[in-house]
């Protein structure tokens, strides 16, 4: 498909705007990462250069790993994490989709009714979400995060489906009904591979919040065994302060595994989006 | 509730199926929780018993000055976190994302990836790597202004009351870019072909295609980042927390309602925890929100055209 709009002068000031946003994007977590490999007086003296044979160091990479229980860390956040978005997504997504397809008495209610939790912060409620977990014995165990995460990540999720859902065409939904489709099929079938650039982009502002709390992890789950990434990290961060080495490297470390995941997703995300299937 | 019955119709259970789970987890975990929050704001610890004060908490906040000039001061600096953000962190999202969306673009997966980068960050890495860059011992900063030769600009802006609050509010801008700029992405690729190709055939292409076909047609997306921006920010603590501890520091010009509700929730050095002026905060924080997103959802976005491809 030919198109009239590119021209080589727009093209580059497009790509110029595109590359400085992307290098200040880019610059603070570069700037970690290389200094991070490197000996302590190098880290002061020459901060923009990468490491090179003389200042190349490991010294803070090895505080790390032999203070903490990264990989154990790592494991909890990608459980806690991977299920959460899970039930987010299903969960939402069929409640979007009574909200936006069905009219019922009460929709606007309910509709009114989970988007209160994008205006609140779960947080608020913290000293009850303790009694609950306390009560039914989940303190320091994983479901407590998940069962949080989920109920966090749930209103915006139906809050950004249904808008995308409303944008569904309504003569497919009818057409599969007169071919007899039940409601459950139309939605598994029909709507939600219509609506996979919207659980992409859902997916991913869901995983973000919950992989980066520090909050929930600290009071629901602080024990040794179900410690999260984001925990530990920061945990290690406090002891080690003046410790420039160490606290780079985990800085690093921390950074190392939202960015696999990121990619992961970020394929799915990419996939999903220039599936272009709303089109 | 979940169960719906249309009065002609036989009872629709699908309905209640797809609802079921997302209401019950949502209601158990967080709605209960927050009401039981909503209901210590009205009650105060006297002589080791909780009993009831009706809205005397609120009466403390506002009336005595004390309470009155932490609350105020919080607000203000949350308004200006948010105008921060509305001003440079949507806008420049919008333009990215238009950029990116044009389909003969290369790199555009790169780009967005990378751009993407600083949201998927946790405020513990964000905000000590901005604070060990911004600091004067490290050098980053000035370094980097020496060579463009602007080095009599720096300034420990972290440390200093007039930037603190709008250093931090851009640290948070470029975390959260990627949002707006992902939304508004996702809005302008799901513009049909046809629509695109019948404006162009009419002659408008480049910018005036931008303002006059795609603009309107994404009001909707901006509309919900906008009160997603509003949320997120009457709701932020974790930054400021981060970088500047509970004290939001230098002498409070980077508290917001976040951290001041925090540090009167849980008490802070010298000051001892107060869980029903802390709720009490947490209550007002909430009808702040709550007027800010009914005014979207009745306001705004009735009067949003919304397109059925």
């Amino acid at each position: 498909m030919s198109r009239a709009t590119s021209s080589l002068p727009r093209t580059i000031a497009a790509h110029a705007i595109l590359i400085t946003y992307t290098i200040i994007a880019l610059f603070p977590v570069i700037i970690i990462v290389i200094n991070s490999f490197k000996a302590r007086n190098a880290i002061f003296r020459m901060p923009l250069q990468p490491p090179t044979q003389e200042t190349f160091s490991l010294i803070g990479y090895q505080t790390v790993i032999n203070q903490g229980n990264f990989f154990l860390y790592f494991q909890n956040s990608l459980i806690v994490t991977v299920v959460s978005i899970a039930l987010v997504l299903v969960f939402g997504a069929m409640a979007a989709f009574a909200l936006s397809e069905y009219r019922f008495r009460g929709n606007t209610l309910m509709g009114l009714y989970l988007a209160l939790g994008i205006m609140i912060p779960i947080r608020l409620g913290t000293v009850s979400i303790l009694e609950l977990m306390v009560a039914s014995g989940l303190v320091n165990t994983l479901t407590s995060l998940i069962l949080v995460y989920t109920a966090q990540g749930l209103p915006l999720a139906v809050f950004i489906l249904s808008e995308f859902m409303k944008q569904v065409s309504d003569d497919l939904k009818n057409a599969g009904r007169i071919d007899g489709l039940s409601e459950y099929r139309i939605f598994f079938r029909l709507v939600l591979p219509l609506v996979r650039p919207a659980m992409a982009t859902v997916a991913v502002f869901t995983m973000i919040p919950i992989w980066n709390d520090l909050w929930f992890p600290l009071i629901l789950a602080p024990a040794e065994a179900t410690k999260t990434v984001t925990l530990g990290a920061q945990m290690f961060i406090g002891q080690y302060v003046t410790n420039w080495n160490a606290v780079l490297s985990a800085l690093s470390l921390a950074i190392l595994p939202v960015l696999i995941l990121y990619f992961f997703f970020s394929r799915q995300l990419i996939r999903g989006i220039t599936a272009g299937a709303v089109k | 509730m979940t169960t719906k019955t249309a009065k002609t119709r036989p009872v629709r259970w699908h309905i209640a199926v797809f609802l079921a789970p997302a209401v019950l987890i949502y209601t158990a975990v967080m709605i209960l929780p927050l009401f039981g929050t909503l209901q210590l704001s009205l009650f105060r610890v006297e002589n080791n018993a909780s009993a009831f004060v009706g809205l005397d908490n609120f009466h403390t906040l506002f009336g005595d000055p004390r309470w009155a000039a932490s609350f105020w001061n919080a607000l203000k600096n949350n308004v200006w976190f948010f105008i921060i953000h509305m001003l440079v962190q949507n806008p420049i999202g919008i333009l990215l994302a238009a950029l990116l969306s044009h389909p003969k673009l290369r790199f555009s997966t790169f780009y967005r990836t990378a751009i993407f980068i600083p949201t998927i960050l946790s405020f513990v890495i964000v905000g000590f790597a901005w604070k060990l860059i911004l600091s004067p011992l490290w050098g980053i900063a000035p370094d980097m202004l020496n060579m463009i030769g602007l080095k009599s600009l720096f300034a420990p802006w972290l440390g200093q009351e007039r930037y603190a609050l709008t250093a931090l509010s851009l640290i948070s801008v470029w975390q959260f870019i990627g949002i707006p700029m992902m939304l508004i992405y996702a809005a302008l690729l799901s513009i049909p072909d046809e629509i695109i190709e019948a404006a162009e055939c009419d002659g408008i292409t480049g910018a005036a295609q931008f303002w006059k076909i795609k603009l309107p047609l994404i009001l909707p997306s901006i509309g919900i980042i906008s009160i997603l921006t509003f949320v997120g920010n009457f709701n932020a603590f974790d930054l400021i927390y981060t970088t500047q501890g509970a004290l939001a520091g230098p002498n409070y010009s980077t508290d917001i309602l976040g951290t001041f509700m925090f540090r009167t929730f849980f008490g802070f050095q010298l000051q001892v925890g107060d869980r029903n002026m802390g709720a009490a905060i947490a209550s007002v924080m909430f009808f702040i929100i709550l007027a800010g997103v009914c005014l979207y959802l009745f306001g705004i976005q009735r009067r949003l055209r919304r397109y059925q491809f």
